[in-house]
């Protein structure tokens, strides 16, 4: 990162008219993305992820805020003119045109010369291990494959940002997983800044330098995926990222009286909102010495999950019935702790305890 | 069991070979009778083989005026047909706008509407209108009555086209006419071939909305119809053969096509 903005979105506001009523795909976006960064829109269907990305590639014209690439004011520019490529979600490559011709295409409308076309092509090719298929069809190609045509086909034209719309959501995990790999190694190759929608937090966690976390329109966190995971700013990314268990409940004196026992929350009183990974407890059936948070529950389930034991555990005086998740690690032997029915301490460090949007 | 199996895939064999026989007699007896040597003035009885109908295809000047007149309305009929109906074939399978319910419905209506009726109410609009009735008569209602099925063709390919195609094709720098070029109209091109083919068939063949507003221009299939009475001359079979047979190229190279494009 060189700190330059490659991507800046000024309070953009995307409304559709659907059935005669207005609705609000984007209520509000600001964001500012790096030169060379890897940054993903991160959220459920519908959230405007991919409105959001539409704007900055030019297919929808924001209906308020600004959209600027390297510092210019793009909003009314045409997709054709804007130094940005995407990669579809559906690939999008042209079928009546071989391999070679739909790499080709872009370096082709800006009237590049053939010999420059014809090294530029094939070092694309080779970049995205392609070489010797030039001639294919997209249609006799499988999925990695035409991902990667149209992957070399955004990248060949050197745009000073490549747009990626869910492009590995076709594939099957195994070779998900090795794109995502090779996404990552093309990027560091290239040093061209990504900007990735993905609704999978784990794809996004895996890959990306900083993440937008939205929903319903907004961004709701925005940060690097370690402080995303670790730091939820609100309850939807807490549960959206991962496994979260949620504790709420009035503090007083930074403690907050629940399950039987306590959460410590220094610094803070009044209603909190408390977050816990489940893979930061420790469950037991002694009680926790007082520097540590612990409450007392009931364990509900077990699940053997290979890596780990997943736990629920009905918390004790939880009058709404709050299920707490933890995960044990299967280090030392294939036993599990406790069992349906035991009676149980769950304990974590304070630290591991964060307060959502306070 | 087996046997009446056998029995039943005999039976089969024979009915399809009847139908396929009952459907090309037609064109047998056409092709046939082109190469009839008959001497009398009707060509309804065999009486001997020669090629001198192709000898002589265009000696009967009328015949060889009308043909030609038919082949340059349904050349240029075609021509608008394919334009307008492609246009029209992409707004409606591409967008919906003010008033797409309504054109959608006339496209329909438009195919389903009697020959009769159409001839009819074109000749009352032209001659209400003042409007002489000649070539031009004819090529604008031939474009009426075939512009729904290229319509109805190209509308089938919009409506399967990815539309990110066209927005990755400007992605790329494509402007709008450029990508019209080299990603839309290669997409949609058999939709569009096939109502071309279509509309030209429609045209060339043409009797009865033709008859309407002909006026004075004189039609193949018109110029037939009026020699019923006097007896046909071999050479509208060998006309008739020529244009069949350009009929079945055209199909096989699109058959060819069509596998080298699979």
């Amino acid at each position: 990162m060189t700190g330059l903005s490659a991507i800046e979105l000024e309070d953009v506001v995307k409304e559709y008219l659907s059935h005669g009523e207005v609705v609000q795909a984007v209520k509000g976006v600001t964001l500012d993305i790096a030169e060379g960064e890897f940054f993903s829109l991160l959220g459920p269907s519908g959230c405007g992820k991919t409105t959001t990305m539409r704007m900055v590639a030019g297919f929808e014209q924001p209906t308020k805020g600004l959209v600027k690439l390297h510092g210019q004011d793009v909003t009314n520019v045409p997709p054709n003119r804007r130094d940005v490529n995407m990669v579809f979600q559906s690939y999008a490559l042209f079928p009546h045109m071989s391999v070679w011709d739909n790499v080709a295409f872009g370096l082709k409308q800006k009237r590049t010369p053939a010999d420059e076309i014809r090294r530029r092509v094939g070092e694309m090719l080779e970049i995205v291990d392609l070489t010797g298929r030039e001639r294919r069809r997209p249609r006799e190609m499988s999925g990695g494959q035409q991902q990667r045509v149209a992957l070399a086909r955004a990248l060949v034209n050197r745009p000073r940002a490549l747009l990626l719309d869910e492009p590995l959501g076709a594939l099957d995990l195994k070779l998900r997983q090795a794109m995502q790999i090779e996404l990552k190694r093309i990027q560091r190759e290239v040093g061209i800044t990504f900007v990735y929608v993905t609704h999978d937090q784990g794809e996004a966690l895996t890959m990306s330098d900083r993440i937008a976390v939205m929903n319903d329109g907004l961004v709701e966190q925005l940060a690097d995926p370690r402080e995303i995971y670790e730091r939820p700013a609100t309850a939807f990314v807490a549960g959206f990222i991962g496994t979260s268990n949620l504790l709420t409940g009035a503090a007083a004196g930074g403690v907050l009286k629940v399950g039987g026992g306590r959460v410590l929350v220094p610094g803070h009183d009044g209603d909190v909102t408390v977050t816990v990974r489940p893979e930061k407890i420790t469950i037991g059936t002694e009680e926790p010495a007082p520097e540590l948070s612990g409450v007392r529950g009931t364990v509900a389930e077990v699940v053997y999950l290979g890596t780990y034991n997943s736990y629920a555990v009905n918390l004790a005086d939880g009058a709404d019935g709050t299920v707490i998740t933890v995960f044990e690690q299967n280090a030392h032997d294939a036993t599990a702790t406790a069992e349906r029915g035991d009676s149980v301490w769950l304990s974590w460090q304070a630290q591991h305890s964060y307060v959502i949007g306070s | 069991m087996r046997t009446r199996g056998r029995l039943g895939d005999r039976l089969l064999h024979a009915y399809t070979w009847l139908i396929i026989a009952w459907l090309s007699s037609p064109i047998a007896v056409m092709i046939l009778f082109g190469f009839n040597d008959k001497q009398s003035k009707s060509n309804t009885t065999w009486q001997g083989f020669t090629l001198r109908w192709y000898a002589e295809l265009f000696d009967v000047s009328d015949l060889t005026v009308a043909l030609r007149n038919s082949l340059v309305i349904a050349l240029v009929s075609t021509v608008i047909t394919v334009v307008i109906g492609t246009m029209l074939g992409l707004a409606l399978g591409r967008h919906r706008f003010r008033g797409s319910g309504a054109t959608n419905f006339l496209v329909f209506a438009a195919i389903s509407t009697p020959e009769l009726v159409m001839g009819a109410s074109l000749l009352s609009l032209f001659v209400s209108g003042n409007v002489p009735r000649d070539a031009n008569t004819i090529i604008v209602a031939h474009v009426l009555f075939s512009l729904s099925f290229v319509v109805v063709t190209v509308r089938a390919r919009v409506v399967g086209l990815d539309p990110s195609l066209e927005e990755a094709a400007r992605d790329l720098g494509a402007s709008a006419w450029g990508t019209f070029r080299q990603v839309t109209l290669p997409s949609i091109l058999p939709g569009v071939l096939a109502g071309a083919m279509l509309s030209f068939a429609l045209s060339i063949d043409d009797y009865v909305v033709t008859s309407f507003v002909n006026g004075s221009t004189v039609t193949f299939p018109l110029w037939i119809v009026g020699a019923v009475k006097t007896g046909i001359p071999p050479q509208v079979n060998v006309m008739g053969t020529l244009i069949f047979g350009i009929g079945v190229l055209i199909a096989i190279a699109n058959a060819v096509a069509a596998r080298r494009r699979a």
